[in-house]
């Protein structure tokens, strides 16, 4: 929390759902979670495709890139998107992904360049203090 | 029964017990309740009961108002249907799936699509990238769900078709496979989800704007109530509102918000309540709070068979009838120590159970991590099999009734959700609540509560806030095949080579001229779908005439 008040602006999140998998529970907690950690969250609606989500974090100039999915499509979505980020943006903007993800792809994700992979049980707490931690003051 | 004179005995005699007795011993110790969607007390007794009316609030079974059950015999002239979630890869695979589970004696089919499938897109469109055969089954034509059903017991299967934006394309397929099996239409049984409304609270998978989807809805149980009187219309869905963070008065309020409005949809388009209402069919979450889950499907019952009957003037007996699937609820299961997730399915599947459903899908305990195996998925099956054979369970009807506290819920919960529905019709309605997005702000409240007091450790997930262990679980999980992708295309694309076009193409045009109209679409989409047109020109046609929906952000 201290980090947050010591910041000069809040650390902007982009919560973005690729794909075609409509759960949206985990990215709307999360959503109100990190708005009331102090941050400013820009929510890319359902059903984006990797390009559309390069897009908005370049256009609203996202600090880190929060992908939730829940369909078991990561492996290819992931990869499509850290591919057009390292593209559109180099290895500027860390990218989080969240969801029900397999031990076994969660080493995959990690060689692919994603910090960091939340599943099911993450404390809210421990994903707002990874943010923290990712994006310099 | 009781005398004002015994009640008031009683009453004393509970607050000398309280003050005397249990405070006392509170105070020397006491441990933190669990978080709970109904308020609840610490013991009930005889006056809590105070004014409820044997005959009139709970009756016999398979009487008005149904709260001990729909059926006069329920689980003693028959069990709960066991019909497991099922389908993944391509339609061969499902058809396996399919085999194997009836021959390890699974009741019903309860189909599981792929994404696209379900949002209408060809396997070979771009958006479908990634998710071809990975939640369900890839479905492109009828050519797919003939490989799925083709030589399985139709009559026996009554699959339920887990569709809703496309509900009517899995329809269409379905009779036309039934056609080509030669099993007449009236003898057919299964059910369609085809619940929009919810798809937009709580689900995703909606495409079209909200009123253009509740007119398809409304197409399939017209379309139903005229030629398969065997066939569950729609499937109104409590259990994914609950999933997506609800409380458990908000998911019976909002299912039957969206019942109402369907209802009055089916009346403007001049149906009669009585030939359609014996179709609906519902689907709740069950969670493993076997109390609370049992008297939410009591209380259920009772408001249903007083809501049709005394708003909508409904007379025949089925019209009253709240018949209702359940199913684990699926987001309590945890990733981590995954074989605790059997126990918590055995107590869900037990609280539909005494709830009295009429039919169950039991999750399997590598549900938090990905779709099930074999294994994992026959788990379940036993699991279900154990609790109908070896508990007890289905030997006494609504084993439940006249416990003080379960009745005392069940009124608490009915008079609970009256008021969260007529607050959602004071502010205009379901539809409204949905284009709003008061109703999904509403869950997401929920949702972010609960989580809340799982952070805080106030709401106690063994394994996950207290009792942790950081062994890596060996289980062995699904992996979802790639090259089934390719494999799926090709097929499809040798179907879109081989097809006569031009009735294709005719049947294409004529749906979208009826779709610029006001016509049951039903009928110009068996028609394509007979001429092999695919899932994704029919939703095309379709999105090309209504557009699609965008959701309002959060």
């Amino acid at each position: 929390m201290s980090m947050a008040t010591e910041r000069k602006t809040p650390i902007r999140v982009l919560i973005a759902k690729p794909g075609l998998d409509g759960h949206d529970r985990g990215a709307k907690v999360l959503a109100h979670a990190m708005r009331e950690a102090g941050m400013e969250v820009v929510y890319s609606g359902l059903r984006q495709t990797p390009a559309m989500i390069v897009n908005i974090a370049v256009e609203e100039d996202v600090d880190i890139i929060c992908v939730s999915i829940m369909s078991g499509a990561h492996l290819t979505l992931f990869a499509e998107i850290m591919e057009l980020l390292r593209a559109e943006a180099g290895e500027t903007i860390p990218v989080l992904g969240g969801g029900i993800i397999p031990a076994q792809d969660i080493v995959t994700l990690t060689e692919m360049g994603v910090r960091e992979v939340f599943t099911p049980g993450a404390p809210m707490a421990a994903i707002t203090a990874c943010i923290e931690g990712l994006v310099p003051a | 029964m009781d005398q004002p004179y015994e009640q008031s005995k009683l009453q004393q005699a509970k607050e000398r017990w309280e003050a005397e007795r249990l405070d006392p011993a509170l105070a020397k110790v006491s441990r933190p309740r669990m978080p709970s969607d109904v308020k609840q007390q610490r013991l009930y007794t005889p006056l809590d009961g105070d004014g409820r009316d044997y005959e009139n609030d709970l009756g016999f079974p398979g009487q008005y108002p149904y709260t001990r059950g729909v059926q006069p015999s329920m689980y003693q002239g028959r069990l709960w249907t066991m019909r497991q979630y099922a389908g993944f890869g391509t339609p061969e695979e499902t058809h396996e799936r399919f085999e194997y589970l009836l021959n390890q004696g699974q009741g019903g089919l309860l189909v599981a699509y792929d994404l696209p499938t379900q949002l209408g897109f060809d396997s070979d469109d771009d958006r479908a990238k990634g998710e071809v055969g990975v939640v369900g089954v890839a479905v492109d034509s009828l050519a797919d769900m003939e490989t799925i059903f083709s030589g399985l017991p139709l009559e026996k299967a009554s699959p339920s078709l887990t569709m809703n934006a496309a509900a009517n394309v899995a329809l269409a397929m379905y009779v036309a496979v039934a056609e080509k099996e030669g099993v007449p239409a009236e003898r057919i049984s299964g059910t369609t989800q085809n619940d929009i409304l919810k798809e937009f609270i709580a689900r995703g998978t909606q495409v079209f704007p909200p009123r253009d989807s509740l007119r398809l809805t409304v197409d399939v149980i017209e379309y139903c109530t005229a030629n398969l009187p065997r066939w569950n219309a729609i499937n109104i869905c409590g259990y994914h509102v609950r999933e997506a963070g609800s409380t458990l008065v908000q998911e019976v309020a909002f299912a039957l918000a969206n019942a109402i409005t369907y209802i009055e949809a089916c009346l403007e388009r001049g149906m009669d309540v009585d030939a359609f209402a014996p179709r609906l069919a519902f689907n709740f979450s069950a969670s493993a709070n076997i109390f609370q889950e049992a008297a939410k499907f009591r209380a259920t019952r009772r408001m249903w068979a007083r809501l049709l009957q005394d708003r909508f003037g409904a007379k025949q007996a089925a019209s009253l009838m709240f018949r209702t699937g359940a199913g684990s609820a699926g987001s309590t299961l945890t990733a981590q120590q995954p074989e605790n997730n059997i126990v918590r399915v055995a107590l869900q599947a037990l609280s539909g159970i005494l709830g009295g459903v009429q039919s169950f899908h039991s999750a399997s305990f590598d549900e938090a991590l990905a779709i099930p195996t074999e294994h994992s998925a026959l788990v379940a099956l036993r699991t279900q099999q154990v609790l109908a054979h070896e508990s007890g369970a289905a030997e006494v009807i609504d084993p439940l009734g006249g416990s003080y506290y379960v009745e005392a819920l069940t009124d608490q919960i009915e008079a609970e959700v009256n008021l969260y529905i007529a607050q959602i019709e004071a502010d205009g309605g379901m539809l409204q609540a949905i284009e709003d997005g008061r109703a999904q702000a509403q869950i997401a409240e929920a949702s972010f509560a609960q989580q809340q007091q799982i952070d805080a450790g106030e709401k106690v997930m063994v394994g996950v806030n207290q009792f942790q262990d950081d062994s890596d679980p060996k289980i062995e999980l699904h992996r979802p095949n790639p090259e089934i992708v390719a494999a799926q295309i090709a097929k499809l694309q040798q179907l879109r080579r081989e097809r006569d076009n031009g009735a294709d193409q005719a049947a294409l045009v004529r749906l979208e001229d009826e779709a610029r109209g006001d016509g049951n679409l039903m009928y110009p989409i068996l028609e394509a779908v007979r001429a092999y047109a695919t899932i994704g020109e029919i939703c095309g046609v379709e999105r090309k005439v209504f557009g699609e929906y965008q959701a309002a952000s959060i």
